[in-house]
């Protein structure tokens, strides 16, 4: 119980209070509830005054409530000013409720985000540095300095970066300066896992069971073992990334698996201390949104199923979490709003659970003590503006809402559109956005909803009916789509950050229709420049299994076979296409002389044909595609496809032709009329031509919901020509791409061998080591460790010898 | 018509403005296509287009595919391919009598003469193309090669066309030598020409992608830049037999004329390819580089307007007859912008029409037969003519005419006199001339009409045409009265019917090539559009103190 929490409440608390933490003896969930329950009553009423400037329903629920009796405490302001402490789309989210507010806004940025979209949104901007993070986005103490410098009085730092950093809260504290986040304490009691596994199951929150103690003596684990139940994961306390992780089914297998988790662990981490819990095989991730203000409400947004996850990174989150019953859903929330009671929490937190899909036991997991990535879709289902809320309850304010007005309306989904590479192991891919077509948003926020009444008065207290949302049976709603994005076409994402592009957010009247919008908006999102993961997405929304809302952690490997399906061999219908595209777009411009208005005319004997050659990006046709274009006349083209050898062509006759815009081409074939959005990639001027694929023009094609990319092969005297360029440049190791030096392994006058490593980059987290090429003497080194370069760089020369 | 339709749909509202003379000057359509005469008339023209079509065909072939395979088995490009990577993608191509020497020597088959030539887009300019064809016996040169090369540079010079020749041939043909050689109109003309077409300053550009040996070495020699192709093209005066006999040395073709020894050592060439694709690009960019050197396409004056009849219809309005006559009007109808005709002197002369109109936005002044010429027509002419030539409008002569009048009466009117005013107004007319030739043209109206001799920028034929003296009927008539032989009669006008023959006509390059009547539009405006190029030089073949070209160093 946390009687004190209550008698503190019209103190304010904020962030510097960081003692304050009590750790309550034994709370029953009644008793949370009750708790909860009183917090309600405290909570709603007073809130009415500010409410009414706030949301037209809380009027409509004050109504249905009864008259305020208690006074109403005074309204705090705004701030004038606050510092967004991030880049990319959440920076961009906080300027936007920013805006909405009347608050300005202060962006900072790395060099390398000088143009990006969050300094451009915002009313002022502060380089803070170089682009590693670690010296811009990281540095607290240049960004305090730019508080100071700007005025600026609260401190929005995202997600990521510092928003979960105790020690910048403090820092900002101590400066006078809010932190628009949970109080320090809150930070460091749910940092750690162990304590806050404590304080949780201090709490009446369900955890996992395990053993998570010291005694590593091997019988005694077997017995913690025996005592949560086969089957059991056995995991290295400092382990990460699977290794020193073992499951267990049988207890004859205990000890062997015990033996090489730990071996594995000590060889791996230099601990063999492992802990013992509860596996659970077909888990769910389903986290709880809730948000307290310093008065000591709290409540519950209701919850998000993030349970389809990739490299343990979520891709696909939706609100509210399907399949569950409004017993289960109530009684998460009333375990979440204990679990952030328990820790004094202030502000947007989320806590998540574990949650087990054939017993439909749920066990907490951690809190996040900030405003999640996939926030959008609670405020989706909610109507509300989460920043807003969090700026309220900066402010000092009661929260907008009390838990039983908090709406739950229809069905979110939120999809991280990545730069990233699904079918080579999600790896992350860094580039420009040559080209960026988006689906039109029809809302900047969450749709507002109409008014809602508390789903049952306020005399029944019991939790399962005081945390089920309200209902209105007759509200029928418009299917929403909601972008959250932090880069324009041209952009360059980049190594140095999350390889995030974009959020894209839909909602509607149930899940089965959201997913509808969801697939319809992914067909609409077209980028080319890097990979991404929207064709995985796209079909991730229309498996059957996912529609069914049979999700689980492991649903990507579960269904590998149907997600993956092998890529099929481009169409006739696409071949023809690519190909008109290449034709129409080399048309000269349209002049009035009849030596260009006769386009590919043949007077006196000769014939018009055009022949394309196109090949797939894999590269691995042993003979390309060719399609032959024989213009008819202005606009009309006969084409013959010849796409598989030996096999006669496809023909498609008097095929009507032109491009609507330089990326759209429209035609009509067997009939039909197809729209179609290509984009030419070429490659770098710079770059020798060879024969792989990305030194050659490539289209991308989005047509009928796929994205299709065909490759314009070079013609043999171009990659004969490079091939010079780059067996004159041979030994000189380059980057491959815009990377960072992690280590330079040679000095000039060094003799390396053939495929000795040479230098080791990082990349978009991922490191790559350069090898020689060939047996030799260094030459030169072009770069040194921690230097940051860009691609094509010369890192280092060898000169070809023997040893 | 249904690329007018398109283009009416697609195109800005026009410039010229709606006056009353528009609708005045519009000719009227008086046909009647479901008429017995015209469907008669018009299945006649659908088949000699027909059979011009299959003959195009068969020569577009070349040599042959074994010929064609033996190309592509040395990876080379065929001459056609070749010429297709020259030219701007989807820019029209205006080929030249690619009947050439069609059914000429006897026994041998040599299509196109063994030459591609014609004017096309290359860089955004217009060039002069000419292309040997070495699936035809292997690219060496017949006397109709000559011809057929001369005439090319000779449209060339006249417009100001820069001239790319994609070589590969092995000089002219030995037997036929004394008719390839000797005379001022032969072999070696071709270098004369593009010396002197450097010195006015008309670009020449070759591309060696194949042997140039002995003559035909002069012309990637005499070319202001070239290109040769590694491995593949070879420029030697003699070959190693030659060379072995005239001096034992023993050398292969590689070392004595190879790409990399003229590109490194022997300066001939200046561009070294790694394939004929390659060859081309740099070819390509050569033109891209020429500078003012180039001359300079001029726009239309005012934008052009599809006929308002259909092209299709010339068919049955003209015919293959020649006895069966015609309003040139109709045709004129189905080929000006608008169909809008600004007639001059209608009502005087009315055996020929002259008038003035648009082709593709050009102004352009038209002469057309309506019948025999009468002395009356004859000053018409030469008043219409002269009119232009004060105006600098260029003129098109449509030609289908058997003469001038003969009898008593007219030469006692002094039709001769008169037809002379309008041959020498033809003649000494200062301005482009464009002849197309729709039905027959025949005797002195060949000279009025602007026939070969009298110069036209360019002379195409239907494939209905007929040039000769006189009619066939006519000819063998006056023949018979002449021979006393009867068994002679039958064969001597079938024979003169043969050689007045259109393609009997292309065959020799008294033409510039076949077009359908369908194209005589689009043929036409290409002509004038490349009439009205500014900055071409002076047409003397004298240097003109123009001093000299571009030395080879």
């Amino acid at each position: 119980m946390i009687p004190s929490r209550h008698a503190s409440a019209n103190t304010l608390r904020r962030v510097a209070q960081t003692s304050a933490r009590v750790i309550p003896s034994a709370v029953s969930h009644s008793v949370a509830a009750v708790k909860t329950g009183k917090g309600l009553k405290r909570g709603a009423i007073p809130a009415i005054g500010h409410l009414e400037d706030l949301r037209p329903h809380a009027r409509a629920f004050a109504t249905a409530t009864g008259s305020p009796s208690s006074p109403l405490p005074p309204r705090k302001p705004h701030f004038d000013k606050i510092l967004v402490a991030n880049r990319g789309e959440i920076a961009c989210r906080v300027i936007r409720t920013a805006k909405k507010l009347g608050i300005k806004t202060v962006a900072v940025y790395s060099e390398v985000d000088a143009d990006s979209l969050h300094v451009q949104l915002a009313d002022e901007a502060y380089c803070i540095g170089p682009a590693p993070s670690s010296e811009s986005y990281l540095r607290m103490d240049k960004i305090i300095d730019i508080c100071h410098r700007s005025s600026a009085q609260a401190v929005h730092p995202g997600y990521g970066f510092l928003s979960e950093n105790a020690k910048f809260a403090e820092q900002l504290a101590k400066e006078g300066i809010v932190f628009i986040g949970p109080p320090a304490s809150a930070i460091v009691s749910m940092g750690s896992k162990s304590e806050s596994k404590t304080i949780m199951s201090d709490a009446g929150v369900p955890c996992v069971p395990g053993y998570h103690g010291t005694n590593q003596d091997p019988q005694y684990l077997f017995d913690e073992a025996l005592k949560i139940g086969f089957p059991i994961l056995i995991k290295a306390v400092h382990g990460g990334g699977g290794k020193g992780m073992r499951t267990v089914y049988e207890p004859s297998a205990f000890f062997d698996s015990l033996e090489s988790a730990q071996r594995e662990s000590l060889k791996g981490f230099g601990d063999a201390t492992v802990l013992v819990e509860k596996y659970i095989e077909r888990p769910r991730h389903v986290e709880v949104q809730v948000f307290s203000d310093t008065l000591g409400n709290t409540v519950s947004l209701w919850e998000r199923d993030c349970s389809v996850q990739r490299r343990n990174q979520k891709i696909i989150e939706e609100a509210p979490a399907p399949g569950l019953s409004p017993e289960l859903r109530a009684d998460l929330s009333a375990k979440a709003v204990a679990a952030a009671n328990a820790v004094n929490y202030v502000g947007a937190g989320t806590v998540e659970f574990i949650f087990d899909n054939d017993t439909h036991q749920f066990f907490f997991m951690e809190m996040n003590t900030r405003l999640q990535v996939e926030h959008p879709v609670t405020e989706m289902i909610t109507g509300l503006d989460l920043v807003e809320w969090q700026l309220e309850v900066a402010a000092g304010n009661r929260l907008p809402l009390t838990q039983s007005s908090i709406p739950m309306v229809g069905h979110a989904f939120e999809a991280r559109i990545y730069a990233e590479n699904p079918r080579n192991d999600f790896l992350p891919d860094s580039g420009p956005l040559l080209y960026l077509s988006t689906p039109e948003p029809t809302h900047t926020f969450a749709p507002s909803l109409p008014p809602m009444s508390p789903a049952t008065s306020n005399a029944d207290l019991s939790h399962a009916t005081i945390l089920a949302p309200p209902t209105n049976t007759l509200l029928r709603i418009a299917p929403s789509v909601r972008l959250e994005q932090g880069f324009t076409q041209g952009s360059q994402i980049g190594v140095f950050y999350d390889p995030m592009i974009a959020k894209l957010v839909v909602h509607a009247e149930d899940r089965t229709e959201a997913l509808r919008i969801l697939r319809k908006a992914l067909d609409e999102y077209h980028v080319v420049g890097v990979s991404t993961n929207i064709e995985f997405l796209r079909s991730l929304a229309g498996h059957q299994a996912f529609i069914d809302g049979d999700v689980e952690t492991g649903f990507i490997p579960k269904h590998r076979e149907e997600l993956f399906p092998p890529l099929p061999d481009p169409s006739p219908e696409l071949l023809a296409q690519a190909a008109l595209f290449a034709v129409l777009r080399d048309h000269p411009e349209q002049s009035t002389s009849p030596w260009t208005s006769l386009a590919s005319r043949r007077f006196g004997g000769d014939v018009y044909e055009h022949i394309i050659t196109l090949q797939t990006e894999t590269g691995e046709l042993e003979q390309p595609f060719s399609v032959h274009v024989k213009s008819l006349q202005s606009g009309l083209f006969d084409i013959s496809v010849h796409s598989t050898p030996g096999a006669s062509p496809t023909e498609f006759h008097a095929v009507a032709a032109h491009l609507a815009s330089a990326t759209s081409l429209s035609t009509t074939l067997n009939a039909e009329a197809v729209r179609a959005t290509i984009v030419s990639q070429r490659p770098p001027p710079h770059v020798p031509a060879s024969s792989s694929p990305h030194t050659m023009e490539r289209l991308h094609m989005f047509s009928g919901g796929r994205k299709t990319t065909l490759v314009l092969p070079s013609p043999n005297w171009l990659i004969s020509l490079g091939g010079d360029v780059l067996s004159a440049a041979k030994g000189a190791l380059k980057a491959p791409m815009p990377s960072l030096i992690v280590d330079v392994r040679v000095s000039v006058g060094e003799e390396v061998e053939k495929g000795q490593a040479v230098v080791v980059l990082e990349s978009m987290k991922t490191e790559t080591v350069l090898r020689a090429e060939f047996s030799g003497v260094v030459k030169s080194v072009g770069c040194v460790k921690g230097e940051m370069v860009e691609e094509g760089r010369e890192l280092v020369d060898i000169e070809e010898g023997e040893l | 018509m249904r690329s007018a339709i398109y283009r009416n749909i697609l195109q800005a509202p026009r410039t010229r403005t709606r006056t009353r003379l528009y609708h005045a000057a519009v000719l009227p359509s008086l046909v009647s296509p479901s008429s017995p005469e015209f469907l008669a008339k018009a299945q006649a023209m659908d088949q000699a287009v027909a059979d011009i079509d299959a003959k195009m065909a068969e020569v577009r072939l070349g040599g042959g595919a074994k010929a064609a395979d033996r190309m592509r088995a040395k990876g080379k490009k065929l001459p056609r391919e070749r010429l297709a990577l020259l030219l701007d993608r989807h820019t029209p191509f205006l080929e030249l009598s690619s009947l050439a020497a069609y059914d000429v020597y006897p026994g041998e088959s040599v299509p196109g003469a063994g030459i591609i030539t014609g004017i096309g887009r290359i860089a955004g300019r217009e060039c002069m193309v000419v292309v040997n064809d070495a699936t035809v016996k292997g690219g060496s040169y017949y006397p109709l090669t000559v011809k057929k090369h001369l005439r090319a540079q000779e449209i060339a010079r006249e417009h100001g066309l820069p001239c790319v020749y994609v070589v590969e041939s092995g000089g002219a043909a030995l037997p036929h030598q004394a008719n390839v050689f000797p005379d001022k109109e032969h072999f070696g003309r071709i270098f004369y020409n593009m010396a002197q077409m450097s010195a006015l300053g008309i670009p020449q550009i070759a591309i060696v992608h194949g042997i140039s040996v002995a003559g035909g070495a002069y012309v990637p020699a005499m070319a202001d830049e070239n290109i040769i192709v590694r491995e593949q093209g070879r420029i030697f005066l003699a070959g190693p037999p030659l060379v072995k006999a005239a001096t034992g040395e023993e050398v292969d073709e590689e070392t004595l004329g190879g790409g990399q020894m003229h590109s490194s050592e022997s300066g001939v060439t200046d561009h070294l390819a790694r394939d004929d694709e390659h060859a081309i690009a740099i070819a390509r960019g050569i033109v891209g580089d020429l500078g003012k050197a180039g001359g300079k396409a001029v726009p239309p004056p005012v934008s052009p307007e599809e006929p308002l009849y259909s092209a299709a219809e010339l068919h049955g309005i003209v015919g293959t007859d020649l006895r069966q006559p015609f309003d040139m009007r109709d045709v004129i109808a189905r080929i000006v912008d608008g169909s809008r005709f600004r007639e001059f002197k209608k009502e005087y002369g009315t055996t020929i029409v002259t008038g003035f109109a648009n082709i593709h936005g050009y102004p352009v002044g038209i002469v057309a037969n309506n019948g025999i010429l009468f002395s009356p027509s004859a000053l018409k002419a030469t008043h219409f003519i002269q009119l232009c030539s004060q105006r600098q409008i260029p003129l098109l002569f449509l030609v289908n005419v058997t003469g001038y009048m003969v009898g008593s009466k007219a030469e006692k009117g002094g039709i001769a006199k008169d037809g002379a005013k309008m041959v020498r107004a033809v003649a000494c007319a200062d301005v482009p001339k464009l002849t197309v030739v729709v039905g027959g043209s025949f005797g002195a109206g060949n000279y009025g009409m602007a026939g070969r001799a009298y110069s036209p920028r360019f002379l195409w034929m239907w494939p209905n045409a007929k040039v000769s003296v006189m009619g066939s009927g006519q000819l063998s008539q006056v023949m018979q009265s002449v021979s006393r032989d009867p068994t002679q009669h039958a064969s001597l006008k079938a024979e003169i019917e043969g050689q007045s023959s259109s393609v009997y006509a292309t065959a020799r390059l008294w033409d510039d090539g076949i077009i359908k009547p369908t194209e005589t539009r689009d043929v036409v405006g290409l002509g004038l559009a490349l009439a009205a190029r500014a900055g071409v030089a002076g047409t003397t073949w004298d240097g003109g103190r123009k001093g000299y070209g571009v030395h080879r160093m």
